[in-house]
């Protein structure tokens, strides 16, 4: 039945759309409660349904958030624990070290000293010998130079001036061999000295050290305890990790597309230039692979030399299989670099056998002119295919620190997204409940005429009973509804 | 879902055993040495030396003249199937552009012009090559004279293939009547892609860069 049929109920369909509005607004009156129950319950249900739903996720988020914590938590444990056993072992390195040498600088210092103590004592001052009777020998001298005795006491004064001069001469000699014995102390005073000075270096650095493990050790019981704080230095810190990261492996990856490059050429003549596996020639696939395997190489040997810690059964192992596993992957790994880099001269000597027949075939001459210094380039290529799988070992490190932060980051990412979800529910359940008020208004639109009847009749009644109950009462609840 | 595991691994292990597609290309150059062509034969060696600098491992390339009767093998003057290795490859092309020299450098003018048997021999070589690229290339002024006996109105089958005619130049009858050069060069267009291949024309041989 049509709109059109509809208006024929009548002649005038003016008056058939009249009736039938009547009648649909009656029908709409008549069903207002329950429709408004139904419209109410569903925009319930629903509200209900996605706040159940936002407590889900929030309960989720929330348990994420204790996981993550405690990953972070032991993380930042067991990283404390390796600096503290670090600069323990530094600090133990360090006594061992001076410890050892102690007895051997006890002997020189004593040795020094004594020799300083027979040296002080052999330089002791002998005070010049008195000229006796000088005093004597001077009166007589002094005498009539016609006395008979002149000439006797002239000797005498004589031989007392060289007793004099021989005196002041062994007093000169004296003097001279104290201040040699003094010169002689000197590189014991300064020997003395320097020791002095490498047990204060020594001693500084051990304090130094300790205040460090002080520093460590306060951090590592905030991180036991669980401490916000240092909780947040963590998250902020392997946040900061990821990217630097994430950063030197995009640089890695760089090193290892130019490494590629540089063999898969030649690797065309060991597997050849047509076979393909999939969409993929074979010979990019194998330099891919020998790229791969330097890269697990370096990791081994990372590993093995306990630089990195991503596989615990090799840290496990006892250090003399330990030390034959980094002998035997830096061999390997010596291995691959001797073959990029034969790999690199054979791109070269490729290339220019290409560009000569190319060369050759478009008949220009002048592009078969070998550079002279062609061997730069060549050496170059031969040096990066050398030195690039030893690069790439380095990469470990970066990954190691990209794959314990990145379980936080992505914990941290989680947590954000559920809490935004959660949020969003919640929203989204008010705003159902909200709908449902508002389609029952809307439902309430049409009917304002027989909602106003209603409102004046039930006034009318009210009038005869109601004036008790009056003001408090004030208007009937429909109306106030449809008002509202 | 260990069904669908199953499933997915099986497809996976079907498809990896399946013949990989052909990825090469196979050139075959025909090359006009009828009197009123054997002036422009100079010009057969650029295009094969283009085609060879063009050309990868494991493609293949033929040239081959046109004469009174070209469907034959003797008709082939170089062919080669290029090497895996790229260093095998570079040799096999110096070979090669060294015997095509050689080739114009005494090629003899054949009285008739049997462009439809040297197409026949070109399909057949191309075809038993397997390459996932076929170019048949003709280097004339595509003005077939067949010498008496021969029947060449036979169906040709270019389904996969692309004819490329190169420097189809002008006959003199053409400069009275142009409508005769536009007319063979739409016969041999109408020929070409009624058995399923694809019609080019280039004439300017300084730009054979869309060639190949």
């Amino acid at each position: 039945m049509t709109l059109s049929n509809l208006l024929t109920i009548t002649p005038w369909p003016a008056v058939s759309a009249a009736i039938l509005l009547l009648l649909l607004i009656a029908a709409l009156y008549f069903a207002r409660g329950t429709a408004h129950q139904l419209l109410l319950a569903a925009a319930g249900a629903l509200s209900r349904g996605l706040r159940v739903a936002s407590h889900s996720i929030i309960r989720g988020q929330e348990r994420l958030a204790a996981r993550n914590r405690e990953v972070l938590l032991a993380a930042g444990r067991e990283a404390k624990e390796r600096i503290v056993e670090r600069e323990f072992a530094r600090v133990a390195d360090t006594v061992r070290k001076d410890l050892a040498g102690y007895p051997d600088m006890h002997r020189r210092l004593s040795e020094s000293i004594q020799r300083i103590e027979e040296d002080q004592e052999e330089a002791a001052e002998v005070p010049p010998e008195a000229p006796g009777w000088a005093q004597a020998v001077k009166v007589v001298a002094n005498l009539d130079a016609r006395n008979a005795g002149a000439e006797i006491l002239s000797d005498i004064h004589k031989s007392m001036v060289k007793a004099h001069a021989e005196a002041m001469d062994d007093y000169r000699k004296a003097s001279s061999e104290r201040h040699a014995l003094l010169r002689r102390m000197m590189p014991d005073w300064r020997a003395i000295r320097e020791t002095l000075g490498h047990v204060n270096k020594s001693v500084e650095s051990v304090i130094g050290r300790s205040q460090a493990i002080d520093r460590h050790m306060e951090e590592y019981e905030a991180i036991v305890r669980g401490e916000d704080r240092a909780l947040s230095v963590l998250s902020s810190s392997s946040i900061v990790y990821f990217f630097v990261s994430a950063l030197v492996l995009a640089v890695a990856t760089a090193g290892t597309a130019v490494n590629f490059t540089l063999i898969s050429r030649p690797m065309a003549e060991m597997v050849g230039g047509t076979n393909f596996i999939g969409a993929y020639r074979t010979a990019d696939i194998a330099a891919l692979v020998i790229i791969m395997v330097e890269i697990s190489m370096g990791l081994f040997l990372m590993e093995s030399l306990r630089i990195t810690r991503l596989f615990p059964v090799i840290g496990a192992l006892s250090d003399k299989i330990r030390v034959r596993m980094v002998i035997i992957t830096f061999l390997i790994l010596l291995l691959m670099a001797s073959i990029e880099a034969g790999l690199a001269y054979m791109r070269e000597v490729l290339l220019l056998d290409e560009m000569a027949t190319n060369a050759l075939l478009r008949g220009d001459a002048s592009a078969s002119i070998v550079n002279t210094h062609l061997w730069i380039t060549t050496a170059a290529q031969m040096g990066m295919g050398f030195v690039l799988p030893f690069a790439l070992v380095f990469v470990a490190i970066p990954l190691e620190t990209f794959v314990h932060s990145l379980r936080t980051v992505v914990g941290l990412t989680g947590i954000a997204v559920l809490h935004a979800l959660a949020l969003i529910l919640r929203l989204l359940g008010n705003g159902c409940r909200h709908l449902g008020t508002l389609a029952c208004r809307v439902y309430d639109l049409p009917l304002f005429v027989p909602l106003w009847i209603e409102t004046r009749m039930l006034v009318g009644n009210g009038n005869a009973h109601a004036t008790a109950s009056a003001a408090g009462a004030g208007e009937p609840e429909a109306w106030k509804e449809a008002r509202s | 879902m260990k069904r669908l595991l199953l499933l997915l691994a099986s497809a996976l292990a079907l498809q990896s055993c399946a013949p990989p597609a052909a990825r090469n290309t196979g050139v075959y150059l025909l090359v006009d040495t009828s009197g009123s062509y054997n002036r422009q034969v100079g010009k057969a060696a650029q295009i094969a030396l283009y085609a060879l600098t063009r050309l990868q491992s494991s493609d293949s390339i033929a040239v081959a003249r046109i004469d009174t009767g070209s469907f034959t093998e003797k008709d082939i003057i170089a062919k080669a199937t290029l090497d895996d290795r790229p260093s095998t490859a570079n040799a096999q092309k110096r070979a090669f552009a060294s015997r095509v020299e050689k080739f114009i450098d005494q090629s003899p003018p054949a009285p008739y012009t049997d462009i439809t048997g040297g197409l026949l021999q070109a399909i057949e070589f191309l075809n038993e090559k397997h390459p996932g690229r076929k170019e048949i290339l003709i280097l004339s002024d595509m003005k077939e004279e067949l010498a008496k006996g021969y029947v060449r109105d036979v169906p040709l089958d270019f389904t996969g293939f692309d004819v490329v005619a190169l420097n189809v130049t002008k006959l003199r009858s053409d400069n009275f009547d142009p409508r005769l050069y536009l007319n063979r060069l739409d016969e041999w267009r109408v020929r070409v892609e009624k058995g399923g291949g694809h019609w080019r024309v280039i004439n300017d041989l300084d730009h054979l860069d869309g060639l190949l």
